[in-house]
């Protein structure tokens, strides 16, 4: 018993860390450039490896750079920060309705791991999302977050620049990679992912909110609509 | 290393795990009505639409850029090709197109 139980946690584990490789991979050209930014704004190599290992959030790690180079108070920092990750709360609440059922401490613990692209990876599996399998995820996500920004730091400049560029696709191939399968199966997933697009390029065309924001909102507000709409659907289908 | 930059960061940390581990902490006793818990499970799908668009077509001055690459994403992953595919396969296409035009 006790060792089926093992070679399950590895395969979980395994499973994730394979689901990892894709995120690593998109974090390079964004942790690059993110070293050769904090080396610009003069960071030493130790204050950006610890700023990517204690927050690891892309944008207001960018954001903080850009801050810190005009001289902005630490606290204005800390609050922006907060304000631009607030989005997480949302996401963490919506991965929690389909994570195994585990102790506090241990969904506390991969919360950490919690960024738009693990949160994709994980909320769109077939299966229900384990303990292992986050590890295995987040860990990847993470050492490529916290090796390439210390990469970057050091080399950035150096790299080709088509190569940058062209890797700066990845992410979005990556959300792309995830959503299409889904698309595919149901006719509810379109209408989600198309509503939520619209509203969130109008937010930020004509709005003045921070993208955390604009995606948190329109995510938020496609959700409830369009659970609204098929509910009703589904009552006159069963009249 | 700057005192004043350790504890910034420090801070940062603090503020940004506090959403992030929240919900699993309050949601794991709370349990949220029906509905709200159908609204979450639609979150992932709304959330990638509005990761993707407008984003991809601006991480390059050219438009044309972003869309090249998100069409060939679309269609490798529309054909089945698995996610780590999807994204070779756009680098490979952006690469190509980025050194020719």
């Amino acid at each position: 018993m006790h060792s089926t139980a093992l070679a399950k946690y590895k395969s979980e584990l395994i499973q994730g860390i394979q689901a990892g490789i894709s995120i690593a991979i998109g974090y390079f050209p964004v942790a690059i450039a993110f070293g050769l930014l904090a080396e610009r704004t003069g960071l030493s190599i130790a204050e950006t490896v610890m700023m990517s290992a204690i927050v690891f959030a892309g944008a207001a790690q960018y954001m903080s750079l850009s801050l810190i180079a005009a001289h902005v108070g630490a606290w204005e920092i800390i609050m922006t920060t907060f304000i631009v990750n607030i989005r997480h709360f949302l996401m963490s609440a919506s991965l929690n309705e389909k994570v195994e059922k585990d102790s506090i401490w241990i969904k506390a613990l991969y919360g950490f791991g919690v960024t738009d692209e693990t949160y994709a990876v994980a909320a769109v599996r077939q299966e229900m999302v384990t303990a292992p399998y986050m590890f295995g995820l987040c860990l990847m996500a993470y050492s490529s977050w916290v090796i390439n920004s210390g990469i970057g730091y050091i080399v950035g400049e150096n790299l080709p620049a088509f190569l940058q560029e062209s890797m700066g696709i990845a992410l979005y191939a990556l959300f792309i990679g995830l959503l299409v399968p889904s698309l595919k199966k149901h006719r509810k997933i379109i209408v989600l992912a198309l509503l939520s697009a619209v509203i969130n390029s109008v937010l930020l065309t004509t709005g003045r909110l921070s993208i955390g924001w604009s995606i948190a909102l329109s995510s938020l507000f496609s959700s409830v609509v369009v659970e609204c709409i098929f509910r009703k659907l589904e009552v006159q289908q069963d009249e | 290393m700057n005192s004043q930059i350790f504890w910034l960061i420090i801070g940062m940390g603090v503020v940004t795990y506090i959403p992030r581990m929240l919900p699993f902490v309050i949601f794991s006793q709370l349990h949220l009505p029906p509905f709200w818990q159908n609204v979450l499970k639609n979150v992932p799908y709304a959330t990638l639409g509005a990761l993707i668009v407008p984003s991809v077509f601006f991480i390059h001055e050219d438009f044309l850029f972003g869309a090249v690459g998100a069409f060939t994403a679309f269609i490798a992953a529309y054909f089945g090709a698995n996610v780590f595919f999807v994204v070779m396969c756009s680098i490979a296409v952006l690469s190509f197109y980025s050194f020719f035009f």
